[in-house]
């Protein structure tokens, strides 16, 4: 189970005194269709970059906002994962990439008629961001802007 | 901090009309960030879907996320358990 006492003594002690960014209003978009007619992309936290784009930066203080295209038709094999976190276990995804960024199941729903489109590309942060100013004022709404260009109308989106 | 990265990615592209859905590993940073809709899992970090290469686990988790996108008459934020409690 995701709890406080999976991690070590340093990153539970960081949590207990972080204040979480508190969603205040929380946005509504009603969903137009049914997932079933719905084109979707995936977003993943888990810092994973294809082979031919650079790896995110982790020296960068309160985190690295920016984030990266995946290219539906990759194999997720070939996905590397650049998270250097140690505050969860990386083996499971190092096994298996869907299990964190779940692309081949989500072409199978869409092959099953569960799912209306997959959209030709997914997105990928790093989400060790301490500082998330950035990420709300830039990157989010940019990549926003540009599954909106896709015609994108649903999102999901895991964490690692 | 990814349960927070993620939530408030899914809140800025609400904002711009794509409705989300959010998985979550950890309560507390679910209740106190508030992501408009969320599925918090009961499994640890690094296994947001369940287990590696078992691809029907994998699924149901995603399907009962993606029910969440199809609710009607709910009071934002939305926050669900995961219901196949048998899984974990």
């Amino acid at each position: 189970m995701g709890e406080l006492k999976e991690f070590k003594l340093a990153v539970r002690l960081f949590l207990k005194a972080y204040r979480w960014r508190r969603i205040d209003p929380v946005p509504w978009t009603p969903l137009k269709r049914a997932v079933k007619h719905s084109r979707i992309s995936l977003v993943s936290s888990a810092g994973f970059v294809p082979p031919d784009q650079p790896v995110f930066d982790e020296s960068k203080k309160g985190g690295d906002s920016s984030f990266r295209w995946i290219p539906d038709s990759i194999k997720v094999k070939s996905l590397i994962q650049t998270h250097r976190s140690e505050a969860f276990d990386h083996k499971g995804g190092e096994q298996d990439p869907n299990l964190v960024f779940p692309i081949d199941r989500i072409r199978e729903m869409h092959e099953a008629g569960e799912i209306g489109e997959v959209n030709h590309r997914h997105l990928s942060f790093m989400g060790s961001i301490t500082a998330p100013g950035p990420l709300i004022s830039q990157t989010a709404p940019e990549a926003a802007d540009l599954l909106i260009e896709d015609g994108v109308e649903i999102a999901l989106l895991v964490p690692v | 901090m990814c349960n927070q990265t993620v939530s408030l990615i899914s809140a800025e592209f609400e904002k711009k009309g794509i409705t989300t859905v959010v998985i979550q590993l950890l309560r507390e940073a679910a209740v106190a960030v508030r992501p408009p809709r969320a599925l918090w899992v009961p499994f640890r970090h690094g296994y947001p879907l369940n287990e590696p290469d078992q691809s029907l686990k994998q699924k149901r988790v995603i399907r009962e996320a993606l029910s969440l996108l199809e609710l009607k008459d709910v009071n934002p934020p939305v926050l669900r358990e995961y219901s196949h409690s048998a899984d974990s």
